[in-house]
């Protein structure tokens, strides 16, 4: 189980849910991958991708103008 | 014991591909989604930009789609390789640079690929919400055997909706679908589609007006046009998609255009690009930020700083002070009168 990181910043939706689903690929059961984003339709987008691919969103928190969604990959 | 059949559908995020995906899982097909990103789709982004926007859904309808039943969904971006059929479609535009046709026919055959690449054996069919006579230009009974064939799709490609109008696939001949409980939808009324919608219990589902791209917008159209021509060459990237949907575009000169902010959410969008492009905004008094696309000479810094005081609180005074900011360069400051209603030419407007 690892911690991964995805630079999403400035794309806009739905680039951070394609980014995301591609990034989440390459992981395994378990990993967490932690989405920045600027774009505030990907708190919507994101947690809907997860949803219907069976993933798991364990949270989000904004810093500064940034937003930062927490995935856990169920594989 | 005979496995199930199962479909890759072609979603918009449209009410039609919400049905067609419905009428096969009444009939046991398992369905999965995939969805294209041409950049051009009405989906996503510009809800992020502009300030009015912001109380809209922010939802992708493409995946309200796919969660309303219950499949999965792939989204694909084709960009890239969708520059080619906008720029050259071999089957011509529709009413604006719409090039609807070339676009079925590639998304088609992009599933088609698709399913070879990430299924050896999964998939047996593909389907799509198309509707004879729904769209004037790729949605005609004569274009329909044109997006089978040329997509390498064949007989494979069935439009539950209105495949009783068509002539037989696969999946019908096979009897892995029932053709008698499929539709024969057709012309541009929406009332049979609303009436399925209602019986299957679908509610708040997208109704976009024109097409489900923006390429069949006029004014956004237009703007692309004016972009390739100012350019001097047909080309584009990303950013450039982005930047057609965002702010005032007036061109003065023929070299250059002023992409001019018209609310705070847009000002705050175009501050991104000013490692690339040279912006200004008025310092003296509130304004909106705004960005140059093209080659300016300095001496027309005055002129344009000009049009710009225009679109602020300064509109009405006799002096503005107005900051460049230039990639890599020290900002300057220029003092001017803002041009006046009549002086911003209403042919410059894109
Ligand atoms: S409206 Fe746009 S996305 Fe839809 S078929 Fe036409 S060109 Fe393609």
């Amino acid at each position: 189980m690892s911690h991964h990181e995805l630079d999403a910043r400035r794309m806009l939706c739905p680039m951070p849910v394609i980014k995301t689903q591609n990034k989440i690929k390459e992981l395994q059961d378990g990993d967490i991958l932690d989405v920045i984003c600027t774009d505030p339709g990907a708190l919507s987008d994101i947690p809907a991708w997860a949803r219907i691919n069976g993933h798991e969103i364990v949270g989000h928190r904004e810093v500064d103008d940034e937003l930062i969604i927490t995935v856990r990959v169920v594989i | 014991m005979t496995r199930k059949h199962k479909a890759v559908a072609l979603i918009s995020g449209g009410l039609d591909s919400l049905l067609a995906v419905r009428v096969m899982q009444e009939q046991g097909i398992e369905v999965e989604g995939i969805n294209f990103y041409t950049g051009f789709c009405v989906e996503g982004h510009t809800h992020a930009i502009r300030n009015h926007d912001k109380d809209k859904q922010k939802r992708n309808n493409a995946l309200w789609v796919a969660e309303q039943l219950g499949i999965k969904l792939h989204i694909v971006d084709v960009i890239e390789e969708y520059k080619e059929v906008l720029l050259n479609p071999k089957h011509g535009y529709g009413a604006n640079m719409n090039p609807c046709l070339d676009c079925k026919i590639f998304m088609v055959k992009k599933a088609v690929e698709w399913v070879k690449e990430n299924y050896d054996d999964g998939f047996d069919f593909i389907i799509t919400g198309e509707v004879i006579g729904q769209r004037p230009m790729s949605q005609r009974k004569e274009t329909m055997p044109i997006i089978s064939n040329e997509s390498g799709a064949d007989d494979i490609l069935l439009r539950p909706l209105c495949a009783k109008n068509l002539p037989e696939t696969k999946p019908e001949l096979e009897g892995w679908v029932d053709r008698e409980k499929l539709f024969g939808f057709s012309g541009r009324n929406r009332k049979p589609q609303m009436a399925l919608a209602e019986q299957y219990g679908f509610k708040d589902y997208a109704t976009p007006a024109g097409g489900c791209c923006f390429l069949t917008d006029k004014k956004y159209s237009d703007k692309l046009v004016d972009l390739w021509k100012g350019r001097g060459t047909r080309e584009y990237e990303m950013d450039d998609i982005m930047l057609l949907k965002v702010g005032r575009h007036i061109r003065p000169k023929p070299e250059f255009k002023l992409i001019i902010a018209r609310d705070a959410g847009e000002s705050k969008y175009l501050e991104g690009y000013r490692k690339q492009f040279i912006t200004l905004h008025a310092v003296s008094h509130n304004g909106p930020l705004a960005m140059i696309d093209g080659d300016i000479d300095s001496d027309d810094f005055e002129f344009v700083a000009g049009i710009v005081a225009r679109y602020g609180q300064g509109r009405d005074a006799e002096e503005v002070s107005v900051e460049f900011a230039m990639p890599d360069q020290d900002k300057k400051t220029l003092k001017i009168k803002p041009l006046s209603t009549d002086e911003v030419l209403k042919e410059w407007h894109v």
